[in-house]
């Protein structure tokens, strides 16, 4: 349906008659619209993947290539900014820029702040026509070099063709990348009714090097790729947690057991005379860690290894925060070479010969992979050693060294696995060790960001150090929905100072905070960092003043502790 | 001496010696609302709108009450007090207050638009408006309450074709009784939970017509929830109270909702942005329709809201109460501050 939109009075009125069917919207920017409101608010994983099906089955070709590529992590062009979308916002709602301020920090999205606030014009129970997604994103292009004039009036012509949920959606497009709650197994599985092709080469094709702006819908899908993309990685397999004992895993000659390393998950790849280094989050970091180059020489070509990158000085890994500082680092220098060589342990072999190996047992796999990696001498590339014990008993008693062994656990496989896609239950686990924990006190609160951000729920936690509260970490997670709501009104009646958005409080609730390693640290007051520090639990039952000391976290770092070399 | 001053007991008028809405214990309490953060137990009397009364009476217990009608005036110590209609909830008042010429209205809380249960918003000029502010920002903007019908509608009739019961988050005085008039548009079969069924009866009884539900009780059968409708107050959410009604859906009734990361936050099935508070064009038109010259703006986005008045020509300042937490939801998150 054809509208004038000058024509306030006409849609006014045309609302009015409308019948009460929900909007179709007729494809484009709107049903994408929808799709995204769907995919982030349901609960359920099959009206997820119904509501995928149904976009790709009514979508322009051009742009479900675009949500395939947004939902793996791709971005359109940047066109405009932040800074100019907020003015234009601005001015078009007559507010003053700090109620601007105020609601942006209510809200906790840009892109949806701005949604809410501009003046409807267009309500999303209208029928009304919207452009193709892939429109906007080419138009994106073609603005991007041009004048601000010509930017702000698309931008501005736009939002006024769009109800609050294209809006959302497009102001989305334009701030960055979408986080929404589509694991890529899901989409996976959608694209999967519409193509002949196993979910294991869908996964694949999706995953790595393409470009949306040149690649059909029908080439990414394609029975017979004609392009060869050398750098393209194939979907990790993922293990869960082990929540029995190990016992009911039957008979351990059946599984072969690894470290479970704390580093990075990444991706080797050797085609084409060419090196290529991806991490799990689907990053090309081949650049990042320059001493890698000399697998480039030492690894048969056509070849796919699974492992960690790590950094190591005689096979033993170093503290994860060592490999923090290099990868934040643009420029790698001599010293970071020297201090935290990059190691890669391998423990899998994905692709041999240009041949998909993910389809033959592990214990194959492995054997091959030992013959690849063994004749090597560099300290740059290792195998992940296989753990040999004869009974559950005997490894679960050699769990207990693996904090000394650089490790926070087991990784226990099935000899007979294929290298599946994504997370899948049955053959690989990982048994990781307990977390350190540590009871300490609450002394500040910020408020969260994103879907918190109306409560209190980013915490400071102090240890006591003689009369005095020594704040060692910060942790945003591991409480209840309704535990959060509880301590953000806590924070609100006990609130001894402000500074900016950061509130001093009364230092009564203690928490019991789980962590996976701690290192030293002279950028902290307390000197120690904590991995990967959450809230396990809220101890009621204690008082402040039955909180563990600084010495205490002294002597865990003694104990457990890495010291960062100087 | 000012008509009505902040203590810390509540807001108190001392030339008609009463209270407003007080948090402590007083001699006389006038009461807005029978919400429980403006509705406090422990007053030696109360004084409400006619409405109100037996709502207070089921929560507060056997005091001695005095009724009201809307726009009704009687005298306080020779101050004059009058009640009109402020369109939250059943029986919900805004209370006049004048003496020796300067008038004072206190809105406890309000809504705007017509429900079609609580009374139409009525603006009474004055020369000190007290408001409220719980959707104190520009990006509170709610539909017309027919519309949010309808997509409340629409997303029941869509969990009956999908075998699912439809579990509706409402609170237990406002929003219950406004869901409920909706729902029975599509349906009979509904049930409720304890808390909303003792309102609704307290309401019944006092001749108030509304559709016929259903108390959910431990000898409930699965086969009867089986497509139907609960409604059920926030605390309910996310207990083992709900497993009964396995397979359903969530839907939260919230002005919270409007943000999408809350109903995400809460893990609903779908969020209703519905409100029995003003939102924030609301808010505005209700100040500039009492023509008051000075402000007092309470519970939600006081700072923000008495700033923007401000810098808009009206003098305002923000007035710290203890509205808007309310125990008997108990610290359910974001919803808790809504009644
Ligand atoms: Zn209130
Ligand atoms: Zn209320």
């Amino acid at each position: 349906m054809n509208k004038n939109i000058d024509d306030i009075e006409n849609l006014i009125q045309l609302e009015h008659l409308r019948d009460s069917a929900p909007p179709t919207n007729g494809g484009g920017l709107g049903l994408f619209a929808n799709l995204v409101k769907v995919l982030g608010s349901s609960t359920k994983t099959n009206d997820k993947l119904e509501a995928l099906v149904n976009y790709f089955a009514l979508a322009d070709n051009k742009d479900k290539v675009w949500v395939i590529a947004l939902f793996s992590g791709r971005k359109p062009k940047r066109a405009v900014n932040t800074t100019q979308l907020i003015t234009w916002c601005i001015e078009v709602t007559d507010l003053p820029g700090w109620l601007f301020g105020e609601s942006y920090h209510t809200v906790g999205d840009l892109a949806e702040t701005i949604a809410l606030l501009l003046p409807e014009t267009i309500s999303s129970e209208q029928q009304h026509e919207s452009k193709p997604l892939y429109f906007y994103i080419e138009k994106f292009k073609q603005i991007e070099k041009q004048d601000e004039s010509v930017k702000r009036k698309f931008i501005i012509e736009s939002w006024e063709q769009m109800d609050q949920n294209e809006r959302f959606v497009f102001n989305k497009l334009i701030t960055g990348a979408f986080r929404i709650g589509v694991s890529q197994k899901m989409m996976v599985n959608a694209l999967a009714k519409f193509t002949s092709l196993e979910a294991s080469v869908i996964a694949h094709r999706i995953s790595g090097n393409w470009d949306p702006s040149t690649t059909t819908f029908g080439e990414l899908l394609n029975e017979n790729p004609a392009i060869t993309d050398y750098s393209k990685p194939y979907p990790f397999y993922l293990a869960y947690a082990l929540d029995e004992e190990p016992a009911n895993l039957g008979d351990p000659d059946n599984w072969q057991v690894e470290w479970k390393w704390d580093g990075i998950r990444g991706q080797v790849i050797k085609r084409n005379n060419q090196l290529f280094v991806w991490s799990r989050g689907e990053e090309l970091m081949t650049e990042k860690f320059p001493e890698y180059s000399c697998l480039k020489d030492l690894l048969p070509d056509g070849t796919v290894l699974d492992g960690e990158i790590i950094p190591s000085i005689d096979k033993k890994p170093l503290p994860f925060a060592l490999l923090q500082t290099r990868i934040g680092r643009k420029n790698v220098t001599k010293k970071n070479l020297q201090e935290t060589p990059i190691t890669f342990f391998a423990y899998d072999l994905l692709e041999y010969n240009y041949e998909d190996w993910r389809n033959k047992p592990l214990s194959e796999r492995r054997k091959q992979l030992e013959a690849i990696i063994r004749p090597l001498t560099t300290p740059t590339i290792i195998l992940s050693p296989v753990i040999s014990f004869s009974d559950w008993n005997e490894l679960a008693e050699l769990r207990q060294t693996s904090r000394e062994n650089g490790a926070e656990g087991f990784m226990i496989k099935r000899k007979s696995s294929l290298y599946q896609v994504g997370r899948k239950t049955g053959d690989w686990w990982k048994w990781k060790i307990d977390p350190l924990v540590i009871d300490c006190v609450m002394i500040y609160a910020e408020k969260g960001s994103g879907r918190r951000s109306n409560l209190y729920t980013a915490y400071t936690f102090a240890v006591k150090d003689g009369e005095k509260l020594i704040p060692f970490t910060r942790a945003y997670s591991g409480l209840t929905d309704k535990e959060f709501a509880e301590v953000d009104s806590f924070v609100k009646r006990n609130s001894l100072e402000k500074f900016g958005p950061v509130r001093t409080v009364k230092p009564e609730l203690v928490f019991e905070i789980a962590f996976e390693g701690i290192a030293a640290s002279n950028r902290h007051k307390s000197g120690v960092a904590l991995r990967f520090p959450r809230i396990n639990r809220w101890r009621k039952d204690k008082k402040p003043d039955e909180i563990n000391t600084l010495e205490d976290l002294k002597k865990m770092l003694e104990v457990y502790g890495t010291k960062p070399q100087s | 001496m000012a008509l009505i001053e902040f203590t810390d007991k509540g807001l108190c008028c001392p030339q008609g010696k009463f209270y407003i809405d007080p948090w402590k214990p007083v001699d006389k309490a006038l009461i807005t609302h029978a919400h429980s953060d403006h509705a406090r137990w422990g007053s030696k009397s109360y004084l409400c709108h006619t409405y109100s009364k037996p709502i207070l009476q089921l929560r507060l217990g056997d005091n001695p009450y005095q009724t009201v009608e809307w726009n009704e005036n009687i005298s306080i110590n020779g101050v004059k007090v009058s009640f009109h209609p402020a369109g939250h909830v059943i029986g919900s008042s805004q209370i006049r207050v004048e003496y020796n010429g300067e008038v004072w209205v206190v809105s406890g809380d309000y809504k705007v638009v017509d429900d079609g249960i609580s009374g139409q918003f009525e603006p009474v000029p004055c020369n000190t408006f007290i408001t409220e502010s719980t959707f104190g920002l520009p990006i509170y903007k709610w539909k017309l309450p027919e519309q949010i019908n309808k997509d409340i509608q629409n997303w029941i009739l869509k969990n009956q074709e999908e075998g699912r019961t439809s579990v509706i988050i409402a609170y237990s005085l406002g929003k219950a009784q406004r869901v409920l008039k909706a729902i029975a548009e599509v349906t009979q079969n509904i049930f409720v939970h304890g808390a909303i069924y003792n309102i609704h009866a307290t309401l019944m009884q006092a001749g108030w017509n509304l559709p016929a539900v259903k108390r959910v009780t431990n000898e409930t059968k699965k086969e009867e929830l089986a497509g139907s409708v609960v409604v059920a107050p926030p605390s309910a959410d996310g207990s083992s109270w709900m497993k009964r009604f396995t397979p359903y859906s969530v839907g939260v009734c919230s002005g919270w909702m409007q943000v999408r990361g809350n109903a995400r936050r809460r893990n609903v099935d779908a969020g209703f942005a519905m409100s029995d508070h003003a939102d924030w064009a609301g808010l505005l038109q209700a100040v500039k329709a009492t023509g008051a010259d000075k402000v007092f703006v309470t519970h939600g986005f006081q700072a923000q809201f008495s700033r923007f008045l401000n810098e808009n020509g009206i003098e305002a300042a923000e007035v710290k109460t203890e509205y808007g937490n309310d125990e008997e939801e108990g610290p359910t998150a974001l919803t808790a501050a809504e009644e």
